[in-house]
């Protein structure tokens, strides 16, 4: 806390605060609970749409999806604990991220995530991506929420400060939903689950809110522990209190722990709280006030309770084995209180604790370097080794199967997944309706580095353009922004502008951010990570196509096409520059909001038409790793023809490719043309080799070697033997 | 046939379970594992989770929660009991099964569709079905790499109470299509009267075509099939 | 030589596997357990015959690989 942050608190209470009080405006007022840098660009984000429920603000997003169904969505960063423990910081973000959701009354029913190293050559990315993978499947798998997509990315940016970003999914009736609030004077606050032990205490303010270097060694707080046994106890427990009716509102405890499941309720509520720490369960005795009021201790969640309900709701926790007591009663007024060993150790304003947390509009600046690294491109003498080339991308963990992670997560739970992980979206169905929801998350830092505002609008179109290729309408987007220090203006710049990139995308496809995350501070010893945002995007299908296109589904005879700009020859940015020189530089093409609306429609049109038994995405890699993913998934050589190698490495947006029997390849025009996109042949799934043909050079590789390097990627480099 | 569905603290496939046997015609319903009556119930699915955290051991803790005492006698009685992946864990540590479910070779989660092939049709979930047919059915565990002591395999082999491997495209138990070091690639075993039986790829996860696969349903319509038989 | 290493969760450190086991002992009727925690013992067989350096050494395996002491502590116990 600075000291002109401690003097707002000392004019907001009249008075020098006390230690507890103390404790809980640090915590609240951190740069993770409060958004103080963020706040003022997030207000450029559209966030309003017929079919928005509950935008951000609360515990996650709710949208409509008719007929009654609503769906939460959420996506949440666990970066920097994941760094000093990965197993345990992964697991307890899967655990946060689930109470999010299960908070506004719905049941979560998948997850998605999203996680970026440094280059798996170096030991401790090995380390640190073999403990991640292992905490979200362990923790996932065993609370019983299925991993059914996401995406791993590996680079040098990523090393001293990997990423993990993890999405949830809910579903709940309309009359099942929960806000975060207080409710009346008189109603009771109930904390159930874990005990309260000294874990993390001051996580939120010293993990998430500051840069590594200042937090090593000792500093750090105690590593949270992530026990999924009972978050599963709390989810049932708590989801049969919601059903019956007995609480009027509720908030988990995460970041902040006591102090912000108590301040933001009533803060909404517009209501004051009486808290007594004695009532607190513990797992260890001695804990004093502040600790309490900061501790993060998994699995908790505070229910608001009638007066009337409060046994009930004690003997449902009994029942469901979890501890719960009874530690706050909801005042007239607003002023929270907090007793400890009988005494008042705190009183403040409630809601000032979250609404009156400090505000920057901190400097921005283009950075110095843009000009250069715009400049900075590669001019070709002659085509590359196309081959070799294509077998070096195909090798490269971020293109990779990414199979070595997924099989690690339970992605099949609640008999639901139509189309799990390894696609471009992953697709949901709702049992009992003919209602799907496809989600894509999309992330990529080296395009939002070269431009983060044409980086991240494109990122929201490659995602919507995912949903629709199962056959999806795009409804909401939830983001988690991954940047650097925020006191540097050139960082502050990359975030405004990939606010301004977000909002863009998202009136171009008129549709909402419902929910997001902010993650600063990801840098260390000085060196800033790329701006990553990462993109979380759901969509609506119904009915969901009786065979959603899928990639295995080419079979020898069939027609390769390009749907989309047939001549793109930017490589900025591309996986192609980066794996086949080591070199990142030029500037990304635009998205172009016509081209994106037109290519999102038509792939939802095709998907749901039944013509097309395989519909893919070109994006990292491009042209050529996506027709390699075909060929590989359907177990059948290509022949192509390109007029310039370019096309088949440029990764420019609202492209994708379609497959067809050639007996559909007029219909597939006439539908590309409705949509005034243009629809190019490409060439024919035949034979086993990937036979790339152009006017001066040609690439021929079997189809075998590149299965075999693209399937062996990961688990070469994780130790494990490859046939 | 009314089936129960024990529910521990941990367990996760029990909505999954029961949607699945109702799909084949039972009347299942869930119990909580402190239930102690389980009369009027003609067989008993022990689903998939995390019974009590797996903690200490899976299955260890389980195994002494209330409900297993009626699950020990429906067994006595010739009741048709059946353990799916954790259920089977628990099954084996209450002394039901023989034999006991280690680590995978590789110490790592599987969740992936594996091939089975029928090589026994003397347990409840078998006795509708050919020997030699291959199912493919998802395997999602941790702890499913399935051990006896070699003489007690022996017996079992020969006495067709190792009724489901792990297998090849063409049927055939190989090593390569043994995903976590089961002796034998044994994937489902049965008690030496066939009607208790333990499987560790989830049948209810492949009752339906648009998931990808419905051959779990005729290990459960043998389930439910047994009734009369017993 | 033959050297035990116990490693044991920090006493900061949340222990979930034994606060389950508490609980279900206590289920069994052992009403005086206070608590549990579950913790690992490696035994190892090294080569050498100065148990000084040897302590040295395998502490640094322990810092290196069999304890993470971010979140667990470590004895080791030369036993000959």
């Amino acid at each position: 806390m600075t000291d002109e942050e401690y003097g707002s608190v000392c004019t907001i209470l009249g008075r020098e605060p006390r230690p507890p009080e103390l404790a809980m405006y640090s915590v609240m007022w951190s740069e993770h609970c409060s958004y103080k840098s963020s706040r003022h660009h997030l207000r450029r984000l559209p966030t309003e749409a017929p079919w928005v429920v509950v935008g951000p603000g609360e515990n996650a997003g709710v949208v409509d999806l008719g007929d009654g169904w609503l769906a939460a969505l959420r996506i949440e960063s666990h970066n920097h604990p994941s760094f000093v423990e990965p197993y345990q910081g992964a697991a307890t973000g899967v655990g946060g991220i689930i109470r999010d959701v299960f908070t506004m009354g719905a049941r979560p029913v998948a997850l998605w995530d999203q996680i970026r190293f440094g280059s798996l050559d170096d030991p401790l990315a090995r380390y640190l991506f073999a403990g991640v993978v292992g905490g979200i499947g362990g923790y996932g798998n065993a609370v019983g929420v299925p991993t059914v997509g996401g995406e791993v990315d590996f680079d040098a940016t990523y090393a001293g400060n990997p990423l993990v970003n993890v999405m949830c999914l809910g579903l709940l009736r309309r009359d099942q939903l929960l806000l975060g609030t207080a409710g009346e004077p008189g109603s009771v606050a109930v904390l159930l689950g874990n005990a309260t032990g000294r874990d993390g205490i001051g996580g939120a303010s010293v993990l998430a809110s500051a840069s590594f270097a200042e937090t090593s060694g000792s500093k750090r707080p105690a590593v949270q522990v992530g026990d999924p046994f009972e978050e599963k106890k709390l989810i049932e427990a708590c989801l049969e209190l919601f059903s019956r009716g007995w609480v009027t509102g509720v908030q988990d405890l995460g970041a902040a722990g006591l102090s912000c499941a108590t301040a933001e309720p009533a803060g909404r509520a517009g209501t004051g709280i009486d808290v007594d720490l004695d009532r607190v369960h513990v797992r260890e005795p001695g804990l004093t006030a502040p600790e309490l009021l900061m501790s993060e201790s998994q699995e908790r969640m505070m229910a608001f309770v009638p007066p009337g309900r409060v046994e009930e709701v004690l003997a449902a926790a009994a029942r469901w084995e979890i501890e719960a007591s009874v530690v706050g009663t909801v005042t007239a007024g607003e002023t929270l209180r907090v007793f400890h060993q009988g005494e008042l150790v705190a009183e403040v304003p409630a809601a000032s604790l979250t609404e009156d947390a400090p505000v920057y509009q901190r400097p921005l600046g283009e950075p110095w370097w843009l000009e250069d690294l715009w400049s900075n491109t590669i001019s070709f003498v002659q085509p590359p080794e196309m081959g070799s080339v294509l077998l070096g991308m195909l090798d490269d963990p971020s293109l990779a199967d990414p199979s070595w992670v997924y099989r690690q997560y339970d992605h099949m739970l609640f008999l639901n997944t139509v189309v799990g992980p390894g696609g471009d979206a992953s697709l949901i169905r709702i049992r009992g309706t003919e209602k799907g929801l496809a989600v894509s998350t999309d992330g990529n830092g080296r395009i939002c580095h070269l431009d983060p505002r044409r980086g991240a609008a494109r990122l929201v179109y490659e995602a919507a353009l995912n949903v629709a290729l199962s056959g999806a309408t795009p409804l909401a987007v939830v983001d988690n922004l991954n940047f650097g220090n925020p006191e540097k203006s050139e960082i502050m710049w990359q975030f405004s502008e990939t606010i301004d990139g977000i909002a863009e995308a998202c009136l171009g496809l008129e549709i909402p951010v419902v929910g997001g995350n902010v993650s600063f501070y990801n840098e260390t010893d000085g060196r800033d990570i790329y701006p990553t945002p990462v993109i979380g995007l759901l969509g609506l299908v119904e009915p969901v196509p009786p065979t959603v296109p899928r990639l295995h589904r080419g079979r020898a005879g069939m027609e390769l096409w390009l749907l989309g700009e047939p001549r793109a020859i930017n490589l900025a940015g591309s996986a192609f520059e980066k794996i086949t020189f080591g070199h990142v530089g030029g500037r990304p093409s635009a998205p172009d909001a016509a081209a994106g609306r037109a290519a999102v429609a038509l792939a939802a049109d095709l998907a749901r038409s039944q013509l097309v038994p395989v519909l893919h995405d070109v994006s990292e890699g491009g042209l050529a790793v996506a027709i390699a993913e075909i060929c590989i998934a359907s177990g059948v050589g290509a022949t192509v023809d390109y007029a310039d190698w370019r096309h088949l490495f440029s990764e420019d947006p609202h492209r994708f490719v379609a497959v067809v029997a050639p007996a559909d390849g007029d219909r597939l025009q006439a539908a590309a043309a409705r949509h005034e996109v243009v629809a190019t042949r490409l060439g024919v799934l035949e034979a086993d080799r990937l036979h790339f043909r152009g006017p001066t050079t040609t690439a021929s590789v079997a189809l075998a070697s590149a299965a075999r390097a693209w399937r062996g990627a990961l688990p070469s480099r994780m130790g494990e033997r490859v046939p | 046939m009314r089936v129960a569905v024990p529910v521990f603290p941990g367990t996760n496939c029990e909505h999954d379970t029961v949607h699945a046997l109702r799909g084949v015609g039972a009347e299942a319903e869930l119990v909580w594992h402190r239930e102690t009556d389980l009369s009027g119930c003609e067989g008993v699915v022990l689903p998939g989770g995390f019974a009590h955290g797996d903690y200490l051991r899976p299955g260890a803790i389980a195994r002494f929660s209330p409900v297993m005492a009626e699950v020990k006698r429906l067994a006595a009685e010739g009741k048709p009991v059946l353990g799916i992946c954790n259920g089977f864990q628990i099954l084996c540590e209450a002394g039901l099964l023989p034999g006991v479910l280690l680590q995978n070779r590789d110490l790592r989660f599987i969740c992936r569709p594996v091939r089975l092939v029928v090589v026994s049709t003397s347990s409840m979930i078998t006795r509708a079905l050919q020997p030699g047919t291959v199912l493919t059915l998802p395997l999602n565990s941790y702890e499913g790499n399935y051990t006896a002591e070699v003489e007690e395999f022996a017996r079992m082999e020969a006495a067709g109470q190792v009724v489901l491997r792990y297998c090849d495209e063409r049927g055939r138990p190989t090593r390569a299509s043994n995903p976590n070091g089961s002796q034998g690639n044994a994937a489902a075993v049965a008690n030496s009267s066939g009607n208790v039986a333990g499987v560790m790829p989830h049948p209810e996860r492949a009752s339906e075509r648009v998931l990808g696969s419905a051959d779990g349903r005729r290990l459960l319509e043998s389930f439910v099939a047994s009734r009369a038989r017993v | 030589m033959k050297v035990t290493v116990h490693v044991t969760r920090r006493s900061d450190i949340a222990d979930p596997q034994g606060g389950a086991v508490a609980a279900a002992l206590r289920d069994l009727g052992f009403a005086e357990v206070a608590a549990v925690r579950v913790n690992r013992r490696i035994d190892l067989e090294v080569h050498g015959t100065d148990p000084e350096v040897l302590e040295q050494r395998v502490t640094e395996m322990c810092e290196r690989l069999l304890a993470n002491p971010v979140m667990e502590d470590y004895q080791v116990v030369v036993t000959g």
